[in-house]
């Protein structure tokens, strides 16, 4: 009757062979699923743009409030980025740890442009007295391009950490999971931006 | 047996009634619709214990059977599996969920808070001859608000209602969420800031009924309730003429003074009420100068005010922030309130007619508002535009399926 | 009336005299726990186990001892979330008749808002996190978790946030908003000193460990079964681990999103949950029950799985339905998703929405239906021992259905018109929680504290714990249901009516019977610590288990298995026992490898901690240093690269001979 009474095989029940028991094997599966609870909260910020992001409360709209060039510019800076993470990552994949180490500079330095136009972007909307404060639609706008600032901001803190290991130790297989995962990492910063700037910026515009 | 229910099959209920002492208002209602949904609760149950008595029956049984002691039992260790059975272990809660979920559809639509009532009882139809009472609702801290747009008058803590007619009652809050409930005459539903609810009932029992905050709503929650009559129309009316004759108007001035928090608050009346009081303050503009909901609103519908839309603000000298003695938040910006576009004129028209027929707005007058140009089309509309001013989030509900998410 | 200031100092924020409560009750609370507490740090320095502690427990990896950890920190807050029901008990039987009661408003908000919170999450939450923790690893016959450095940390960050909670109980106050803490009530507006600040901060320390925990359970049952065990050869209670730490990874980001809006709200002055400036106070509810619904499920479902296997190893038998047991748990994950709006069909959705919503609450009762019939199936044909995690299976089979039969009248919108809010509510979720929640967590301590100490429980304390609970639960909370029944709300302080106090009398009486079923547990304890020789267990295996964890020794050494277990079927041990299956002895023992203990866990979280209380008083310096701090501890721990080590040989051999020569003895 049972359906489970599989006939047991004789004898084996213990693996006694020696294994080799690949270190970390688990690590880039965690990193994904990290990365999709990341995503979600994402989600939570963009729903909360749906719905708050027409509640100007007489106050100013995108359309008075966002330059689409600068905001291209950016899009421009992070999307190089992703790009020069993977030639960084193919370096490594030669082994070439010098390259390796020069496309993550690039990739940092296209980072902290982003940064850099992003902060003066909030700078400039808060002194035009268009804060976070000022009404519904402003707060899911920073807080959803904030957050997503923020995980920029601490990306290119791991870039920098990562670079120094790799100094360090070279391109060892524990930094290899770790270049592997700081790449997913970035370019899911990529696939979000792609979100924001389209959801926000573009359908605000038009 | 004080208010046993007059309408309702379920008479033998009684007996559960009992158990609870006469008090179980919500199983021995005085309304209608509390009847009907006391209906739905007890079919609901039995329909449930049609499956849950033998679950919990077969559960004592089979541990007292199969009890390692039993040596008489069949013991069938390698048995895990039966098809049929599994079956209907599925099939048998499908069924009465699928029997209940029907219940459910029907009664949900049928009880629906929103929907004006069909009938005052059973077998009574409502026809033309009945005229709905319309109460206005206002959860303050920590009292309850009842304005009679109908009557003009209003009165707080304490709410009379004439016997075997329709009540729709329209509820805000002035402050935080909270939720207006009458055990006896029909469910609840949330009173919230800046929003209109509605709900419908009916009362077919006269006598004095508990009605009470249900919802959480700060330090004064628990004193929060009111006392509920229902009486015949000639009392009705009797206790419209007492509040009459009290003296006293209520008007945005002294709304502005009643909102502020107090607890245990006796029974008052006012023998006035400012006609635009309510959609004010559903509106949250009962101050002085602010911008009402509304007319925000209808701007951001344009696109919002614009740049200059970050100057159309003042600091709030009166607001909830200073009434509980809070400054700004510590990492932010002083709270600020928008200043409202509109000539007094505009504001007669938003208000003119608290109804929700949409009007049309000609001739707009030269506008207020630190000289704001408010977004082309707002007031400056072709004649024939119209726009639905009194209580947006409540229009928005009637077009949609609520105001929800 | 402790409302102080919100005036800052640069150097203590808002932190003052003031903060310290005024009132007796506090006092003489915070006076007890001082002494306690100085009287342990005293043992602890007397006896020298401090370094003990340290290197053995605070800094271990080794998710038995986590697990250990958790259920320890669960049943420490059970006593203090109790002492809040047992203070709300009194004051609802002595506010009648123009008495106020001995509580002020101030303070018995505090007390139902901090009961739930502390209940739900550092007492549900850290049992069931500790449940799994300690068993499935076992079960699938692994030797640690995925990311063991990860565990110790995501512990003590739940151990944090449990700080931060009780430390609102001494310095300033808690939030008064209900353990949900709806805008605009929790805005800065009307909740304006440091009640909802503690929460915020208490809750998202704690809720970093649990997403971290939940992303380490998962990969760990994808990634680390032992050969042979498939998808579907898992044991119930690790299928059902799955589905709940899906459940937490795919919750839990959703209620720190919302709560970092809400304290944007309050430390910024943006307009999420505002009344004015185009906020939406819905949209916080929407959001949190968007958690807070999956949230019930994940407290409920490792229980499940729990009563799976007791039912299954008491019956001596198979598991009924096995597949059906799997789908129906699949089911509710997905379901649970379906349903949030049930909590507020009164704020006014149209019919449709609520209709909608209430059947798909009801179609969970279908497959919950399915779990409970094949519990009972797998009853019919048994040898039924009434052992007492056995006895706690079948109270719970009692008394949950009742609670999940009024949870489906609740799904039923015009009943929910006139019993939400009500104490047929709180009936209700008390119902499925002690019913569901906590008799399983005591079924799965007491059958697997032989496998964790290597000795059973006391029967007797247990049998006096056991019914004293049982009977409390029914009166204390069945008197609810009547006083929903009567339309009596719930959150109220004082009352008007004196036909209640009956009622309330009834639900005291509960309460001191349970009271009596926790002390009993507590003294259970302690005897059979000190009777441990007399109940001693060498076999590693005191039920007649049937899954991976039994086969090892009790407790289990470091390793958990000197040689991974090949699974060939459902209840993997007990096909091994079937087949005779020897200890593998004669092989020749292999290095193990094992990660390395670590204090950077326990840094990290106090150092979070820090920060929040910071945060909490307006401490800028303070926060900043603090987040600072975790940034660079964070970092020097990456650049460590030594983490793990191996246990030679010779000393697995040692373990494993010693472990053969006591069951020969044994035999
Ligand atoms: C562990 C916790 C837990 C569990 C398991 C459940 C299980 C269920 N709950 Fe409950 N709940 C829980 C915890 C809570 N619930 C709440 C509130 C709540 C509300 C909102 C009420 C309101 O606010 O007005 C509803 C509608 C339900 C419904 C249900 C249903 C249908 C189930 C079902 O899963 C039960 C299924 C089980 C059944 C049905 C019994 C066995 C089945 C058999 C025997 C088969 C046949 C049965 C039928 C066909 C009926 N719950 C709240 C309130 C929060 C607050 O407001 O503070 C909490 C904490
Ligand atoms: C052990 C015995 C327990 C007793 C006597 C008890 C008693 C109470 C009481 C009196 C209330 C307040 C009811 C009201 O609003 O009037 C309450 C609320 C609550 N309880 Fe319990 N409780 C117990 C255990 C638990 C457990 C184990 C949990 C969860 C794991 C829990 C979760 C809650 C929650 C979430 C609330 C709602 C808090 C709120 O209103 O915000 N309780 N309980
Ligand atoms: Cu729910």
């Amino acid at each position: 009757m049972s359906m489970t009474a599989t006939a047991v095989p004789p004898g084996k029940f213990w693996d006694t062979e020696p294994h080799h028991h690949e270190e970390g094997a688990s690590t880039s599966l965690g990193f994904w699923i990290y990365l999709m609870s990341d995503c979600l909260m994402f989600a939570v910020l963009f729903a909360v743009y749906g719905v708050l992001g027409a509640n100007y409360a007489a106050g100013p709209g995108p359309k008075d409030l966002f330059d689409l060039n600068l905001i291209a510019l950016n899009t421009a800076m992070l999307l190089f980025s992703s790009i020069t993470f993977g030639f960084a990552m193919l370096a490594m994949g030669r082994g070439d740890q010098r390259g390796t180490l020069r496309w993550l500079a690039v990739t940092l330095f296209f980072g902290l442009c982003f940064l850099a136009i992003e902060i003066y972007e909030f700078r400039h909307l808060i002194h035009l007295g268009a804060g976070p404060h000022r009404s519904g639609f402003l707060s899911a706008f920073f807080a959803l391009v904030g957050t997503h600032g923020l995980h920029v901001a601490f990306g290119s803190i791991w870039l920098v950490t990562l670079m120094v290991q790799i100094t360090q130790k070279g391109l060892i297989a524990a930094n290899r999971r770790r270049m592997a995962c700081l790449s997913m990492f970035w370019h899911f910063l990529d696939v979000i931006w792609i979100g924001v700037f389209t959801f926000v910026y573009l359908l605000g515009m038009i | 047996m004080k208010h046993m229910a007059k309408p309702g099959r379920l008479g033998w209920l009684s007996v559960l009634v009992l158990l609870a002492g006469c008090k179980a208002e919500v199983l021995a209602p005085a309304g209608d619709v509390a009847a009907q949904q006391r209906d739905l609760l007890v079919i609901s149950t039995l329909l449930m214990l049609v499956i849950i008595v033998p679950v919990m029956a077969m559960t004592a049984f089979f541990a007292w059977k199969y009890r390692a002691k039993n040596h008489q039992a069949r013991y069938m260790p390698d048995w895990d599996h039966s098809t049929k059975l599994e079956l209907l272990i599925w099939s048998a809660p499908l069924l009465i969920v699928v029997s209940l979920g029907a219940l459910t559809w029907v009664g949900t639509h049928l009880l629906d808070p929103y929907r004006p009532l069909s009938r005052v009882a059973p077998g009574q139809e409502v026809t033309e001859d009945h005229e709905v009472l319309r109460v206005e609702v206002v959860a303050l801290d920590w009292k309850w608000l009842f304005i009679y747009p109908q009557q003009g008058v209003a009165s707080v803590n304490e709410l009379t209602l004439p016997v075997d007619r329709p009540v729709e009652f329209r509820l805000t809050s002035s402050s935080v969420m909270n939720a207006f409930y009458i055990p006896a005459m029909a469910g609840m539903i949330y009173a919230m800031p800046g929003m209109e609810t509605t709900l419908h009932g009916v009362m077919n029992q006269p006598g004095g009924y508990k009605g009470i905050a249900s919802h959480y709503s700060g330090a004064g929650f628990s004193g929060m309730h009111f006392a509920a009559h229902a009486t015949d129309d000639a009392g009705f009316d009797d206790w419209v003429q007492t509040l009459r004759a009290g003296g006293e108007m209520l008007d945005r001035a002294r709304y502005l003074e009643l909102e502020a928090p107090s607890q245990n608050v006796a029974p008052m009346g006012f023998a006035q009420v400012d006609p635009h009081l309510f959609p004010r303050i559903v509106n949250m503009c009962v101050e002085e100068g602010k911008m009402c909901m509304a007319e925000m609103m209808a701007v951001d519908a344009e696109g919002g005010a614009g740049l200059a839309g970050t100057m159309n603000m003042a600091a709030l000298t009166y607001d909830k922030f200073k009434r509980r003695g809070t400054r700004a938040p510590v990492l932010g910006w002083e709270p600020f309130q928008v200043l409202s576009f509109c000539t007094p004129e505009d504001s007669a028209l938003m208000f003119g007619n608290a109804s929700v027929e949409a009007r049309s707005l000609a001739d707009p007058a030269p506008l207020r508002g630190r000289g704001m140009e408010p977004p082309a089309g707002l007031f400056g509309r072709a004649a024939t535009s119209e726009i639905t001013l009194a209580n947006p989030m409540a229009a928005k509900a009637r077009g949609g399926d609520g105001h929800n998410l | 009336m402790a409302t102080a200031s919100n005036e800052t100092t640069f150097l203590l924020g808002r932190l003052n005299w003031d903060a310290i409560p005024h009132d007796p009750i506090v006092w003489a609370t915070f006076v007890v726990v001082a002494l306690g507490g100085i009287g342990l740090l005293a043992a602890l320095t007397r006896y020298r186990l401090w370094g003990w502690l340290w290197r053995e427990w605070f800094t271990s990896v080794d998710h038995k001892k986590i697990g250990i950890m958790y259920i320890i920190l669960a049943l420490v807050m059970l006593v203090r979330g109790f002492a809040d029901a047992v203070m709300m008990r009194l004051q609802q039987v002595w506010a009648f008749g123009g008495s106020e009661g001995y509580l002020n408003s101030h303070h018995y908000d505090q007390i139902f808002t901090a009961h739930g919170v502390i209940m739900i999450f550092f007492v549900a939450m850290p049992f069931v996190t500790g449940l799994m923790n300690y068993v499935v690893p076992l079960q699938i016959g692994a030797r640690d978790v995925s990311f063991p450095f990860l565990n110790n940390f995501s512990f003590w960050m739940t151990a944090g946030g449990a700080v931060i909670v009780m430390v609102s109980l001494f310095v300033g106050e808690f939030a008064q908003t209900g353990w949900l803490a709806f805008p605009p009530l929790s805005g800065i507006g009307y909740s304006p000193w440091v009640g909802v600040d503690y929460y915020i901060w208490g809750l998202q320390v704690a809720g970093v460990g649990t997403t971290l925990s939940g992303i380490n359970l998962v990969v760990t049952i994808v990634k680390m079964r032992a050969p042979g065990m498939t998808m579907m050869r898992m044991p119930v209670f690790t299928w059902t681990s799955l589905c709940t730490n899906i459940l937490i990874v795919a919750s839990f980001p959703v209620l720190t999103a919302t709560l970092v809006l809400l304290t944007l709200d309050r430390y910024v002055g943006t307009n999420f949950f505002t009344n004015d400036l185009g906020g939406n106070p819905m949209m916080y509810i929407n959001l949190i029950w968007i958690w807070g619904h999956p949230e019930v499920y994940i407290l409920i479902l490792p229980l499940f799985g729990v009563f799976s296997e007791v039912t299954s190893t008491f019956s001596g038998k198979r598991l009924f339905g096995y597949s059906s047991m799997v789908y129906a748990t699949v089911c509710i994950t997905i379901l649970s998703y379906l349903v949030w709006l049930h909590h507020f069909f009164t704020m006014g959705s149209g019919a449709s929405v609520n209709s909608f919503f209430g059947i798909t609450t009801m179609i969970i009762s279908i497959p919950t239906g399915a779990k409970l019939f094949n519990w009972l199936f797998t009853m019919y044909g048994g040898r039924i021992r009434f052992e007492l995690p056995m006895m706690w299976t079948v109270a719970f089979m009692l008394t949950f259905t009742v609670g999940g039969m009024t949870g489906v009248l609740l799904a039923v919108p015009p009943a929910d018109f006139v019993l939400h809010n009500s104490l047929f509510l709180v009936a209700h979720f008390h119902n499925v929680i002690i019913g569901g929640v906590l008799f399983g967590c005591f079924a799965a301590i007491n059958f697997w504290w032989p496998k964790a100490f290597g000795y059973k429980l006391d029967v007797f304390w247990g049998k006096v714990s056991f019914w004293f609970w049982v009977v409390g639960f029914w009166f204390a909370f069945m008197p609810l249901y009547v006083l929903g029944l009567m339309g009596v709300t719930r959150r109220l302080r004082v009352f008007d009516d004196p036909d209640l106090r009956i009622w309330f009398a009834i639900a005291a009486l509960g309460a001191v019977l349970i009271a009596i079923g926790i002390a009993a547990m507590f003294v259970q304890f302690a005897v059979s610590i000190r009777k441990r020789q007399l109940n001693r267990d060498v076999t590693g295996d005191p039920w007649d288990g049937r899954t991976l964890e039994w086969a090892t020794s009790s407790p289990p050494p470091d390793y958990n298995f000197a040689f991974s277990p090949v699974v060939h079927g459902l209840d993997a041990w007990w096909e091994m026992k079937k087949a005779g299956a020897t200890r593998p002895d004669a092989a020749g023992f292999l290095p193990i490898h094992m990660p390395r203990n670590t204090g950077a866990g326990v840094v990290l979280a106090a150092l979070s901690t820090i920060c929040g209380l910071a945060l909490v008083w307006y401490i800028w310096w303070l926060a900043a240093l603090g987040f600072l701090a975790i940034l660079a501890v964070s970092i020097a721990h990456s650049f460590n690269y030594n983490r793990d080590y191996h246990i030679p040989a010779e000393q697995v051999r040692a373990v494993e001979d010693a472990r053969s020569r006591a069951l020969a003895q044994g035999a």
